[in-house]
């Protein structure tokens, strides 16, 4: 059906296609932030899909252009709140490239065991506010929600044991990293990663032997492998969608290569796929920290001189393109420098902002309980997708 | 009268509390604590500070609704939910009316519960509300047959529609451990409980993370209590009507007297059930639940009725 | 699909050499933008979208760039075009790929950038009455934008 003509809305009228357009969001339970669809209904089905974003753009790339390479890159991990070591660290990456500046291997397996944290926090709020989409506050959902907010706290804390902050941090900096692990923190993380790893074992008791979960996910939502490439979706979603696409393996930054784990690929392409590639990261994240922290090197944590000296951060003329895989998928910054202290231009690939351009293909057809289901499980921040 | 008065006062305190317990309940299931600090130990008056709460909150009528129907429909709604406990009896001679007809009255009564409903959604003038009550009918047009039918189950083999007489027919044996028949019929009496309280993972009309909070998304202060009050107090009497019909009601152990006793644990257990569902599973999707009640709770019911009328004529004429 | 192969394929077409930079930069005329896509596409086997995106090189006009890979190869080519000073007309990619709808949307709102053929140019992070183009060089930080400011 072409869009104008699945637009067109009659409220109401006795010919017997009348169409109801419903308003879901901004300010709605399952939202996730402020977003806004405007839908076109036909009883329960949804005929056409309009998605309203940029409520909470904050004008990120701009920002970029007038704070310091210094300054910038713990505004950086404002983008993805809820990821906020990996968007920092897609930052740092794109300065590091353009200028040229080698990263301790220390501080590489520390960024390395940070973002595999952060994975697991991110995913842990993920499946959490998911099943809340399904269940409903008071419902079934929200029982899951609380079981991984419980661990995603553990995590939050090991980073304030780290950071002194729990959910935007500023540990990364050009160079290397701000903050060396403190005495006795390995050994707490690993306490961490053992209790969760018992705890998916609960999860996906509860979950996946779970009939009414299943009706809700199988066959909800499907991402073919030819309108992921088009639209761009990265992360869990192409990887739900039958390509083992992940850049820890494609172009292993950070010393990603050091590392074994596996890339999960399912070919279903439905919200029950991604969920599936999810719960085999969440155990390959625990892996790589595990190995990470085995394997930690001694050495300086940064390339460049302490915090109190920290100074300007010179970088060359130059362009550079420098992307991690962050939870949601490819967070990538483009940097181009003029030379001068603050970069000359700055763009943010937000992985929820090609994620969630997905929606308007594939939410017509299905009815509005799905578009909860379908929009959970695409996993968005809203912080990354308006910037 | 007075007996009318009593059970109704007994009820809302009950009800009250039925809220207290759901969310003790639920909490433990969360590894949570629940209330707790309004009147120590563990929030014994949580709900006494619900109820001033929302009887100080502003009445808010939106300046779209249909007045009439929105204003009425919070009474309409609940009128039925507290009739029904009119024919249930809480111990032999101890109740406000032992119809002959008990069941047929309570099944009837608890399907009105839906013009209030409908009322609801379609007087508050809003989309979310609308798609509510639409599927609220489409719910429990589907679901009021098997329930009734697994209502019957017990009424058949009790021979009798009065409430009195079918707990009088389960001195030997509670109809739940009743071989095959009785256990299928409490399985089937259980799920169509669900759909007909609206409770998870049938809650699809009230279904907060897609329709916000469905029918009663405009209501506020007394008249959101009123309807909070409607849906508690048909779940406490479904759940009175299950242990009547399944659970033996107030037979048990111990001296007569004991009797409203066990009849009300028995009807927490039930309720117990419901809640322990309601906070394990997610919800499903409408046509899923339709689907649910007409291809396979139906017919099973039905079956299971025909099976049922068997037994008891095989019954008949083995005893004559 | 190795990248020495895919540079000799695009002089052969287009008579452009691809400089290497991580993956394949490739600059463009605008009006030959779409049918390097099209022939990335289809030939070089690039088939997922990775983003647009422009810069505004003041008094030199804007650059428009779009990321285009072949995931298993792997192959990156970055395509650029300079769209000359005081020129914001570009032609669109969302006949091609789907991702380049919302890229695009972004490129307008942030930059000004015209793109023609696009089914739906709306502003997509700013309100629709916004005043002018953050992202450009010229544009006032400072600028009243009532009731805000």
């Amino acid at each position: 059906m072409p869009e104008t003509q699945a637009r067109q809305v009659v409220e109401v009228g006795y010919g017997g296609n009348e169409r109801l357009m419903m308003n879901m969001g901004p300010q709605h339970p399952s939202s996730h932030g402020v977003f806004r669809m405007i839908l076109t209904l036909e009883g329960e089905t949804v005929v056409a899909v309009d998605a309203v974003i940029g409520y909470l753009h904050r004008c990120h790339e701009k920002l970029g252009e007038t704070l310091t390479y210094v300054q910038y890159p713990s505004i950086a991990s404002k983008t993805d709140y809820v990821a906020a070591m990996t968007a920092e660290l897609a930052y740092v990456s794109a300065v590091e490239q353009v200028a040229k500046i080698e990263v301790p291997r220390r501080a590489q397996y520390l960024r390395v065991i940070v973002a595999e944290l952060q994975r697991i926090a991110s995913h842990c709020l993920w499946l959490g506010t998911w099943c809340m989409d399904m269940g409903g506050a008071l419902g079934g959902g929200a029982t899951v929600f609380l079981y991984c907010i419980r661990e995603r706290e553990m995590v939050l804390d090991r980073f304030e044991e780290l950071t002194g902050a729990r959910l935007l941090y500023g540990f990364h900096q050009v160079g290397g990293t701000r903050y060396d692990v403190p005495p006795g923190w390995d050994k707490k993380v690993r306490e961490t990663v053992d209790v969760i790893e018992a705890r998916l074992d609960e999860y996906e008791a509860m979950l996946d032997a779970n009939a009414f979960f299943r009706v809700r996910t199988q066959g909800v939502g499907v991402i073919s492998r030819e309108l992921a490439q088009s639209v761009g979706v990265s992360g869990p979603l192409i990887r739900g969608s039958g390509i083992g696409y992940d850049l820890r393996r494609a172009e292993p930054y950070s010393s990603y290569g050091d590392f074994d784990f596996v890339v999960p690929v399912e070919t279903e392409g439905d919200c029950y796929a991604r969920y599936l590639v999810r719960m085999v990261e969440f155990r390959q994240s625990i892996r790589i920290v595990r190995q990470a922290l085995d394997g930690l090197p001694q050495g300086p944590i940064s390339s460049r001189p302490g915090v109190k000296s920290v100074g300007q951060v010179r970088v060359p003329k130059g362009e550079g393109y420098a992307r991690v895989e962050g939870a949601r998928g490819e967070v990538g910054c483009y940097l181009v420098s003029d030379g001068g202290p603050k970069p000359y231009r700055l763009k943010w690939r937000g992985a929820s902002f090609s994620n969630l351009a997905v929606l308007p293909h594939i939410v017509p057809g299905h009815k509005v309980a799905d578009v909860v289901a379908i929009m959970g499980s695409v996993d968005p921040v809203f912080g990354e997708v308006d910037r | 009268m007075i007996a009318a008065f009593v059970v109704l006062n007994a009820v809302l305190v009950m009800v009250a509390y039925l809220t207290l317990l759901e969310r003790k309940f639920a909490a433990r299931m969360q590894s949570r604590i629940g209330p707790y600090y309004v009147g120590r130990p563990h929030g014994w008056l949580q709900p006494v500070a619900d109820a001033i709460k929302l009887l100080l909150k502003e009445d808010i009528v939106p300046t779209a609704a249909d007045r009439w129907v929105y204003n009425l429909a919070p009474i309409v709604f609940l009128l039925p939910c507290l009739l029904i406990f009119a024919t249930i009896p809480f111990a032999p001679e101890l109740g406000v009316a032992d119809l002959n007809i008990g069941v047929l009255f309570f099944l009837a009564v608890s399907a009105l519960e839906i013009v209030g409903l409908f009322m609801g959604g379609w007087g508050s003038n809003n989309k979310y509300a609308l798609l509510s009550a639409m599927r609220a009918v489409n719910q429990i047009i589907s679901y009021d047959l098997p329930f009734i039918f697994a209502a019957l189950v017990p009424v058949v083999l009790a021979g009798s529609m009065q409430m009195s007489a079918i707990v009088a027919a389960q001195q030997g044996l509670w109809f739940v451990a009743y071989p095959l028949v009785g256990q299928l019929a409490f399985v089937a009496f259980l799920i169509a409980t669900l759909a007909a309280e609206n409770r998870v993972p049938f809650d699809i009309l009230e279904a907060e993370s897609e329709l916000v909070a469905g029918f009663r998304v405009e209501y506020s202060g007394m008249k959101f209590a009123l309807i909070q009050l409607g849906e508690y107090a048909h779940m406490l009497g479904t759940s009175f009507l299950g242990a009547l019909l399944f659970l033996g009601g107030w037979l048990g152990p111990g001296p007569v007297a004991l009797g409203p006793v066990w009849f009300v644990l028995k009807a927490l257990l039930v309720f117990l059930v419901i809640t322990w569902v309601r906070w394990s599973f997610v919800r499903i999707r409408v046509d899923q639940i339709l689907a649910i009640s007409w291809k396979l709770l139906l017919p099973a019911t039905l079956v299971l009725l025909l099976a049922t009328g068997l037994v008891v004529a095989l019954r008949g004429a083995g005893g004559a | 699909m190795t990248a020495a192969d895919a540079s000799a394929r695009i002089r052969d077409r287009f008579g452009i050499d691809a400089v290497a930079d991580g993956g394949l930069g490739v600059t463009l005329p605008s009006q030959r933008w779409e049918e390097f896509a099209r022939f990335a596409r289809d030939e070089l086997g690039c088939r997922y979208f990775n983003w647009l995106s422009a810069v505004d090189w003041k008094d030199q006009g804007f650059e428009v760039l779009c990321r285009l890979e072949n995931l298993e190869a792997p192959l990156v080519v970055t395509m650029r075009t300079r769209l000359g000073a005081g020129e914001a007309r570009c032609p669109t990619l969302t006949g091609l790929y789907r991702g380049a709808d919302w890229m695009e949307r972004e490129c307008y709102d942030m930059f000004g950038v015209v793109f023609e053929g696009h089914p739906d140019l709306r502003r997509i992070l700013l309100s629709d009455d916004w005043e002018g183009h953050p992202l450009r060089k010229d544009y006032a930080v400072d600028t009243a934008f009532t009731p805000y400011r």
